[in-house]
């Protein structure tokens, strides 16, 4: 946790947002983050959640959010009309991924996504010396009952990013408990846990 | 008193009516010499009076949107289960007003009334009235309250719709929208609904071209299957398999080869439609689904919404009902849109229901939940 009372993956999130942009959150989850960035950054903008319970949440913490399925893309937007579109820890669990980072681009200025990198190294041992589906904090699913359909890898990401020419800004890569570390730096695709990209249409 | 109301209800209420002597010129041309609305209001309106909540009826609603006028009433008033304390439109907190719409027949002067000028029923002298005329007629109603801003007009359905229609009109008096299972206008299937309701009534050979309060007839036949009709369009297929299936009064697959209530959605139809001719006006009917047809605030913006909502600005919350086929979730939708195109404060909850366009009316927890969270957003201190 940082002095903001965000998770540090969200606090750098926060970070990278300006003051006084206009936003929109891809599942927004409890808009607790908008909430942030509204009162510390002056951002405006909306979230866009498909949990009934979270929606409920978001309207709670007066923010303001639109019932929608990530999965249907972001038709209800015209180009470049936000200044980023965040997407937190939900791009492995879209049905069409490599579309909607399309999405972020065209709606928005700039694209912020999180994701758990499925070849940090804990992950790897899991699969290698047990034999089981990974499982860590991030992933914290049961192979049949998991949301996350479609988990990648920080390489991954990367070469789809240069596919879609699109442009990768900022990397950060957050090791164990969502701390910075040397080595996280050093080899991000085996000792980061999360993944964050600032980026946008090249 | 021999009878206890739930805690959650505002209990006994009594229905006011205020008179308004200055003539109301109307969209259709005409000018009401003078008029009166019926209302009630539940809670109590504050010093400032910064917590006026103005509720807006559907088609066959009326002033009476919450608690009982009688202690053996059987029925609450027809939004009880977002009206009272602790439920969405919080009576402890705000003070909500309801009143039945001009060319109404439950108290508010309608075809119904003695026309000043004939000394005769209006029946079908009496002009028809639009959404904006309506917004108008309670705008009077506001000022005679004290009300200079509402901190939130609110309806369901049609009322949806004046609610959207009073931050249109009259921007700088509605601190907040809410339009439940609303639409921006209506869809030609919508108004082929209505047009068959209406020449079921007119028909009737007792509509007598709407005169018939001065033959002594009614329309009872033209109004009970308008009725039939339009409940069949509130639920949904799933609404009805669950409530009646093919489930017959007597004995199973026990056919009786004649056209008697056999089954009982039949039972259930001819019940609704039968009681509805009890309380509800024909001529009132065929006024209401007008106005509904007519209700377009794109039109006069070259059929864009987002320019019709343009220089309103109210915070706004829409939410539809999965099964509602009457005024869809892609309705509520495209008003979601207008207002993200036009940087509106928007909330969409898009809430999953079984109960089809009726639902609006009806407890569903995830509809009380983000509705409730909604008005508990409304900064008081903000809208006076």
């Amino acid at each position: 946790m940082s002095t903001s009372g965000l998770r540090t993956d969200l606090d750098i999130v926060a970070s990278w947002v300006g003051k006084g942009c206009r936003v929109l959150d891809l599942g927004c989850g409890d808009g607790l983050l908008l909430r942030h960035l509204f009162d510390s950054r002056q951002a405006t903008g909306y979230g866009l959640e498909i949990d009934p319970e979270k929606i409920s949440q978001s309207i709670a913490n007066g923010v303001n959010v639109i019932q929608s399925d990530l999965d249907q893309g972001l038709s209800d937007f015209d180009d470049q009309v936000f200044d980023q579109v965040i997407m937190t820890q939900t791009l492995q669990a879209v049905q069409r991924p490599r579309e909607l980072l399309l999405e972020m681009v065209r709606v928005g200025r700039e694209g912020i996504v999180t994701f758990p990198n499925f070849a940090y190294y804990r992950l790897r041992a899991h699969l290698a010396l047990r034999g089981r589906m990974p499982m860590s904090g991030a992933l914290s699913y049961g192979w049949y009952e998991t949301p996350n359909i479609h988990l990648c890898t920080i390489s991954d990401f990367e070469i789809l990013c240069e596919e879609l020419s699109i442009r990768i800004l900022e990397r950060r890569v957050l090791s164990h408990n969502y701390q910075q570390s040397f080595a996280g730096n050093l080899l991000p695709n085996l000792f980061g846990e999360i993944a964050l990209y600032r980026f946008c249409q090249s | 008193m021999a009878t206890s109301y739930p805690a959650d209800s505002v209990g006994l209420v009594s229905p006011q009516t205020v008179a308004f002597n200055a003539p109301l010129e109307l969209d259709g041309g005409h000018t009401l010499p003078s008029f009166e609305l019926a209302y009630e209001t539940y809670g109590t309106l504050n010093a400032d009076a910064s917590n006026a909540v103005l509720v807006c009826h559907a088609l066959s609603g009326t002033h009476h949107a919450a608690g009982y006028h009688a202690n053996d009433d059987r029925k609450p008033g027809w939004w009880e289960a977002c009206i009272g304390p602790g439920k969405p439109l919080d009576t402890q907190r705000f003070f909500v007003v309801c009143s039945n719409n001009l060319g109404g027949c439950h108290g508010s002067t309608g075809p119904t009334s003695l026309n000043p000028e004939t000394g005769q029923p209006y029946g079908a002298d009496f002009p028809l009235v639009t959404v904006r005329d309506w917004v108008r007629s309670q705008a009077l109603l506001a000022d005679h309250l004290g009300i200079q801003r509402w901190a939130a007009v609110a309806g369901g359905s049609l009322g949806g719709m004046q609610a959207l229609q009073w931050a249109i009109d009259l921007p700088d008096r509605v601190a907040n929208v809410v339009a439940i299972a609303a639409a921006p206008r209506l869809s030609a299937q919508n108004i082929a609904f209505n047009e068959v309701a209406r020449q079921a009534i007119r028909s009737d050979p007792e509509f007598h071209e709407g005169r018939y309060q001065q033959t002594g007839d009614r329309p009872r036949r033209g109004l009970m299957l308008a009725r039939m009709l339009g409940h069949i369009t509130y639920l949904s297929e799933a609404a009805m398999r669950e409530k009646f299936g093919r489930d017959q009064r007597g004995v199973s697959g026990d056919y009786g080869y004649n056209f008697d209530v056999e089954f009982e959605v039949e039972s259930y139809l001819r019940y609704q439609g039968q009681s509805f001719v009890d309380r509800f006006d024909a001529n009132t009917y065929l006024l209401m689904t007008k106005a509904l047809d007519y209700f377009d605030p794109a039109a006069d913006h070259d059929g864009k919404l987002g320019q019709a909502l343009a220089n309103t600005h109210s915070r706004y919350f829409i939410a539809s009902f999965t099964s509602d086929w009457r005024f869809p979730p892609s309705a509520s939708r495209e008003i979601v849109r207008a207002l993200l195109d036009t940087n509106k404060s928007v909330s969409y909850a898009e809430i999953d229901s079984d109960h089809g366009h009726d639902a609006f009316l009806m407890p569903v927890p995830q509809y009380l939940e983000t509705f409730s969270a909604f008005m508990r957003g409304i900064d008081l201190g903000a809208t006076a």
